[in-house]
């Protein structure tokens, strides 16, 4: 399926500073992808480029083959939620939105069907001002499915919502991307992108550190693999290695085998007669991969790193 | 990972090219006016501020009435006209026009940024140029409905209060179109200049100082003595309008070594809202949001 989102060496420089550095990436239909990044890696200022609001230095984006700034209107073929709190809080929910359909002569009663669809179909006339982070992240989606459009952008999109929320966004995402659509979301938590997106894109200080599958991402990480406890770690050790895995201790009696599947492992040991205390797979290596990799091109660290 | 089998297990159904109405400028015109009176605030600043002004123009008139009866006689034989047309429009109605109108127009701009609203309205419309021309027009649309409600309404009040004393101005009294032009057009170029130092400077409270100062500030500072001053005090429409809210044919302050004209004041006063507008239309799209 072509590419639907396509950046090609995508440039921004605010003076000095280098937010978006030369990146190339393409978002395809069908799946959620993830855009990820540290806090100021340049994943607010990309989004932002691909729907026109900021201009690249250098470089071009273009959505479903055309600049995003060269339709008339907008909502129909991007729609986004960058921000929950831009909006005015003097205004009901049913008057954004209402403000927002008129303008691209979306019929009112997509109104009341996309409130009702976030959950908000309770509190549409009700002034945004008294809204709470949760409440205004929906109406931030509302908005952004108000033109039934074909390619959609989430920054931060699990912020503020509760588990019930987050269960529901990844359902929805899950839903658009089935839907044919194109969906990027973009997170600084790995956690949260891993049981929604499908594939990655991660950037560090506005350079592209990755773009592939959300499987082979947490393969990168050394942390992961199974982890196996054992009381003869040199002998489970050979075992694997014979048959092909790499293994390297974990602790004074654990061994992280990468290569071989837990139920692999498993046989193995009882092929040749070994006891194993505990078999697990490695649940934190999305995370480890995720800080390994950009663990160069974090713009804040804490502490004394730099 | 279960996400990821669900996801490659379901074929993605092609999605056709989108097809939107082709767009036009009264789908703008509708959200830019729906954007303005959805808020209660607006609502309520354009209620007070018409009730304020026509009180305070109501009240001038009232005064004059009250007071007749210690007016020298010379001056009661030469109220009318000129007394009662003041009476019309106050110097201080005036200036709460400005302040409120001035304000108002800045926030109808502000407002969107400083709230980031902005990025919301105008990712729904890239066009941003066309969108900040249907702002203007429907802002330009209500000030100017404004100023013609609360001009003929102070007028009729205060010359149906003066007629108790039989000195009551009508519509066909000789040269007053001028002056009552100016007085309805005043809220929509204090909206107009509010509107374009909120394009400019983008940030609430410098572009509430910015419209205060400009609007109100600057023409009191200014007098006509020096010829420098007096070339500024002229080109700020508050002093504008002042000139202009006369009957005409005007006649120039014989004291005054540098005195304004109204034809020269026409332009002060309408090349003010016009360089706004025009400066809104051109920076909106040159900045990021």
């Amino acid at each position: 399926m072509d590419p639907v989102i396509e950046t090609h060496d995508l440039t921004k420089r605010y003076g000095p500073a280098l937010a978006v550095d030369r990146l190339t990436f393409t978002v395809r239909p069908g799946c959620v992808t993830g855009f990820l990044g540290p806090n100021g890696a340049g994943k607010s200022t990309t989004l932002r480029m691909i729907i026109g609001l900021n201009t690249p230095t250098g470089g071009s984006v273009t959505v479903q083959g055309t600049r995003f700034r060269d339709h008339p209107r907008g909502l129909r073929h991007v729609g986004a939620l960058l921000d929950a709190s831009d909006v005015h809080g003097g205004r009901s929910a049913a008057a954004h939105l209402g403000v927002l359909a008129r303008t691209n002569a979306i019929p009112l009663r997509r109104v009341a069907e996309v409130l009702d669809e976030v959950g908000l179909a309770d509190a549409a006339r009700r002034r945004i001002g008294g809204f709470s982070l949760g409440m205004r992240q929906r109406l931030g989606i509302a908005a952004a499915l108000l033109g039934d459009p074909p390619v959609l952008l989430f920054d931060e999109p699990l912020n503020g919502l509760d588990p019930e929320g987050v269960r529901w966004i990844r359902g929805l995402f899950r839903r658009l991307a089935a839907e044919g659509r194109t969906v990027l979301v973009s997170s600084h938590l790995m956690s949260e992108m891993e049981n929604t997106a499908d594939r990655l894109i991660v950037i560090g200080r506005g350079r592209l550190i990755a773009d592939e599958p959300l499987s082979a991402f947490a393969a990168r990480g050394t942390g992961a693999g199974v982890r196996v406890r054992t009381p003869d770690v040199p002998a489970l050790a050979r075992a694997v290695t014979a048959a092909g895995a790499a293994a390297r201790p974990d602790g004074q009696d654990a061994l992280l085998v990468t290569g071989l599947s837990k139920d692999r492992i498993g046989d193995l040991a009882f092929e040749h007669g070994l006891r194993l205390h505990e078999l697990v797979v490695n649940s934190a290596s999305l995370e480890s991969a995720f800080m390994e990799l950009t663990a160069d091109s974090v713009e804040y660290p804490a502490g004394d790193q730099r | 990972m279960t996400a990821l089998d669900s996801a490659s297990a379901i074929a993605p159904a092609e999605r056709p090219p989108v097809q939107g109405p082709p767009p036009h400028a009264r789908d703008l015109l509708a959200g830019e006016w729906f954007k303005l009176w959805s808020m209660r605030s607006m609502r309520w600043g354009f209620l007070l501020a018409a009730v304020g002004v026509v009180v305070l123009n109501f009240d001038a008139a009232l005064a004059d009435v009250q007071n007749w009866s210690q007016y020298p006689a010379a001056m009661r034989a030469q109220f009318r006209p000129f007394g009662s047309f003041g009476d019309v429009f106050t110097n201080n109605a005036g200036i709460t026009e400005l302040l409120v109108a001035g304000t108002l127009g800045a926030m109808t701009l502000v407002g969107e940024y400083a709230s980031g609203l902005a990025r919301v309205t105008f990712a729904a419309v890239p066009d941003r140029r066309a969108l900040m021309a249907a702002k203007i027009a429907v802002l330009t649309a209500v000030m100017l409905g404004f100023g013609v409600v609360v001009t003929g309404t102070s007028f009729w009040l205060g010359q149906a209060v003066l007629a108790g004393k039989h000195v009551g101005i009508s519509i066909t009294q000789a040269g007053i179109w001028q002056g009552l032009a100016a007085a309805a057009l005043l809220p929509t170029v204090s909206a107009l200049v509010g509107l374009g130092l909120a394009a400019v400077i983008r940030h609430s409270a410098a572009t509430i100082v910015a419209t205060v100062t400009v609007l109100l500030l600057i023409p009191n500072f200014m007098t006509d003595h020096h010829h420098w001053s007096a070339c500024l005090y002229h080109a700020t429409p508050f002093r504008a309008f002042q000139v202009l809210y006369q009957l005409t044919p005007t006649q120039a302050n014989p004291n005054l070594q540098y005195p304004a004209h109204p034809g020269g004041e026409w332009w002060v006063y309408l090349l003010w809202p016009l360089v706004s507008a025009v400066l809104a239309l051109v920076l909106v799209d040159r900045r990021d949001l």
